[in-house]
């Protein structure tokens, strides 16, 4: 038999902070496929609000601490594609012509996986065990989809779960307006393409609006509540935990909150 | 023109605001998205053309100073004169001593972005001389006196009954007029435009350095009317826009012509490569091309930026751009707008008159996704965004929320005891609804969303009580 998987989490101070449930449903999806994980709690933010909004200093600082915590992984996996975008592609740009530090950038860009995409391509899952009742939607997040090109992976991971139907979003791959300090900065734009996605997701009927970030997952679900909706807002580890729950599937797991 | 790029916000807060503006721009990038779809989709070696493009861009204006003296040289040895103008101001100039020294009076001309950028009509028609646009679009933005929202469809942000009535009102058509009625009425009216001019002024979309030619690619016929009809022509044309090969057009013109309107080819393409020859029966008796910089060799020399200089204009990125597509072209306070706008613009008009425009964005991707260039755009405008901190351009409140940012994601006990203390205070302020006291950010963000309640306990604490351990 190979020797277990091992992958540490990078969790986002997001999902940290506001969405701890997210990082639950992804141990206990992880765990299901029976990698072995670690947490180190060196851990923060991998700077991309610095990076984004001009400040490459601060941004490089944050970044060598992400270095100093992650660099002996043998895989990184993380709930969010922003962050993992910014670590894949932007790291190695903030260091680009330094001798030492750009290629161990380099290095752990090429191991730090988003979590759908680790899911589909590392472990390989097409389908996905569980069962699961209602109708959901997919949105595609902007870092995600055209960052690292997840697009059919999770698409395929929800259409195999028992039961799940999946309703194709209009104009799913266009940005919900979120874009960090830029929904604060130009509030008034922000909200004018947050209402068309949401004139979209709520055209589609479905239950729930799944997607991969829970940063555009907080966007969307702010206008959603505001707005009186009843459609809820998942991450994609949370439908894969719940199907595992539902079919009772999985090492007995953890509560997810 | 007048750049009023420093009042991005409130220009784009009252073009929200305008139901019919957003009415024809959902209108229009729904119509140009699908076109630019079903073009590139019958095309299955899109990708390796959109490749091709890039390559032969930038080895274009890496090679510029040499294509535009080989240019130069082919295009004079026919008696077409040349001429190199640093800014605006002395393209005007130029132009006006041109048109004089041919005792010309009336000018039309044909869409062009570059003479918007030196706002040579005004400088014109303040000269005495009539000036009539012979594009559609531009045509109707003149009589309205507006300037064009975009950068293939001046006049995208009209609606039909706006078009009709200001008809009606400047050349007496009927008030309710349809689209056909309509553009009778203007061809009508630009006709007698087009054959009693005496000078033509355009653009030019592509200059060929080997051949000496100029190339214009348009649908309506008044390029080619204007170019051919008055006994003066004058092409104004930014220095990016010469390639070195004839052969580097075909692939070009291909990645133009689907990207901008989904057309395999225009209805007319133009190459100019001499005025009338003794040979030949009609046609000007001079050429001029007035070469404009303009900012563009400031853009040129930075390594990073110079890129934007590979845009050949054909208006994807803004058909494609969720901001533009939420504000319009005015709100960008200049002439090119969108996401390539808010890359070139700062370097035309500085950057400090127009930090807002690279602000403007939320990141999403799909300029580069649908450019036929392949330019990186959204790494173009983080990189103005860092240009600006770096000139000193950001607030003092960000600029000391970023240090402490820094300062907390760098020490872990900072960090925990920051996200440990931070979450019963948000916790508590989110359920007592004193996000409007807690300060701007919060407050204009709980406007048209609802906080997040954070879910308890945080992630960490809960994989140290067990979660971490597996299995229970």
């Amino acid at each position: 038999m190979s020797e277990p998987r091992k992958a540490k989490l990078f969790i986002t101070c997001l999902v940290d902070f506001l969405f701890p449930g997210v990082g639950q449903a992804m141990v206990k999806v992880l765990r299901h496929y029976g990698v072995e994980l670690e947490f180190p709690e060196g851990q923060s933010c991998c700077g991309q609000p610095a990076f984004n909004a001009g400040f490459r200093r601060e941004a490089r600082e944050v970044a060598l601490r992400f270095l100093e915590v992650f660099e002996d992984s043998e895989v990184v996996v993380s709930p969010s594609g922003s962050c993992v975008a910014m670590v894949k592609e932007y790291y190695p740009e903030l260091f680009s012509g330094d001798e030492e530090l750009e290629p161990r950038f380099r290095s752990l860009a090429g191991r730090t996986w988003e979590f759908s995409q680790y899911l589909t391509e590392v472990l390989g899952v097409e389908e996905f065990p569980g069962r699961r009742q209602g109708s959901l939607t997919w949105h595609d997040c902007c870092h995600s989809l055209r960052g690292l090109g997840v697009r059919e992976g999770p698409r395929k991971l929800l259409c195999s779960i028992e039961g799940a139907e999946l309703r194709e979003l209009q104009d799913s791959e266009e940005c919900c307006g979120f874009g960090g300090l830029f929904s604060v900065k130009f509030d008034e734009i922000s909200s004018r393409m947050l209402e068309k996605k949401l004139a979209c997701v709520e055209k589609t009927g479905a239950e729930s609006l799944v997607a991969t970030d829970c940063s555009c997952l907080m966007h969307m679900a702010g206008g959603l509540e505001k707005n009186g909706s009843g459609i809820r807002t998942l991450h994609l580890a949370e439908v894969l935990a719940d199907a595992l729950e539902e079919s009772g599937e999985g090492p007995s797991g953890e509560a997810i909150s | 023109m007048k750049v009023r790029t420093d009042q991005f916000h409130r220009l784009s807060s009252e073009a929200l605001q305008d139901g019919s503006l957003s009415e024809a721009l959902e209108r229009a990038n729904t119509r140009f998205q699908e076109a630019r779809a079903s073009a590139v989709e019958s095309m299955p070696d899109w990708e390796e053309l959109r490749q091709r493009g890039h390559e032969i861009k930038q080895r274009a204006i890496d090679n510029l100073p040499e294509a535009l003296d080989t240019f130069e040289e082919n295009i004079r040895s026919r008696g077409g004169e040349v001429h190199y103008c640093e800014d605006g101001a002395s393209a005007r100039d130029t132009i006006l001593s041109i048109i004089r020294s041919h005792k010309g009076s009336s000018v039309t001309k044909s869409k062009s972005m570059v003479t918007e950028e030196i706002a040579l009509n005004d400088h014109l028609e303040a000269a005495g001389l009539s000036v009539i646009e012979g594009d559609l679009g531009e045509y109707i933005i003149q009589l309205a006196g507006e300037h064009p929202s975009h950068i293939v469809a001046p006049a995208i942000h009209k609606s039909r009954e706006e078009v009709a009535e200001l008809f009606h009102e400047h050349l007496g058509s009927d008030p309710g007029a349809d689209i056909p009625e309509l553009t009778r009425v203007a061809r009508r009216a630009l006709r007698e435009a087009f054959l009693s001019a005496d000078v033509g002024i355009s653009g030019a979309n592509f200059v060929v350095a080997e051949t000496g030619t100029i190339v214009l690619v348009e649908n309506e016929g008044n390029i080619r009317m204007s170019t051919t009809v008055p006994r003066l022509h004058i092409a104004v044309v930014g220095i990016e826009k010469v390639v070195p090969r004839r052969a580097d057009l075909a692939p070009l013109l291909r990645l133009l012509c689907r990207s901008a309107t989904g057309q395999r080819i225009t209805s007319y393409v133009s190459f100019i490569s001499a005025a009338r020859t003794a040979a030949e029966g009609d046609g000007p008796e001079k050429l001029h091309v007035v070469f404009l910089d303009a900012g563009r060799s400031r853009l040129w020399a930075d390594p990073g930026q110079r890129e934007a200089l590979n845009c050949i204009r054909c208006g994807a990125c803004l058909n494609f751009c969720p901001v533009y597509g939420s504000v319009g072209g005015h709100s960008y306070g200049w002439v090119y707008p969108g996401p390539i706008g808010s890359v070139i613009t700062p370097h035309y008009v500085g950057l400090e008159r127009a930090s807002q425009l690279p602000q403007a964005s939320s990141l999403c991707g799909r300029c580069a996704e649908v450019c036929p260039v392949k330019i990186p755009l959204p790494d173009m405008l983080l990189g103005l965004r860092a240009k600006a901190v770096e000139a000193g351009g950001a607030g003092i409140v960000e600029r000391f929320s970023m240090r402490a940012f820094s300062r907390l994601a760098r020490s872990p006990r900072l960090w925990r005891v920051a996200l440990a203390c931070g979450r019963p205070f948000y916790r508590l302020a989110v359920r007592a609804g004193l996000a409007s006291v807690l300060g701007g950010a919060l407050r204009r963000w709980s406007r048209s969303r609802k906080l997040p309640l954070p879910g308890a306990p945080g992630f960490r604490r809960w994989w140290r009580s067990g979660g971490g351990r597996g299995g229970g």
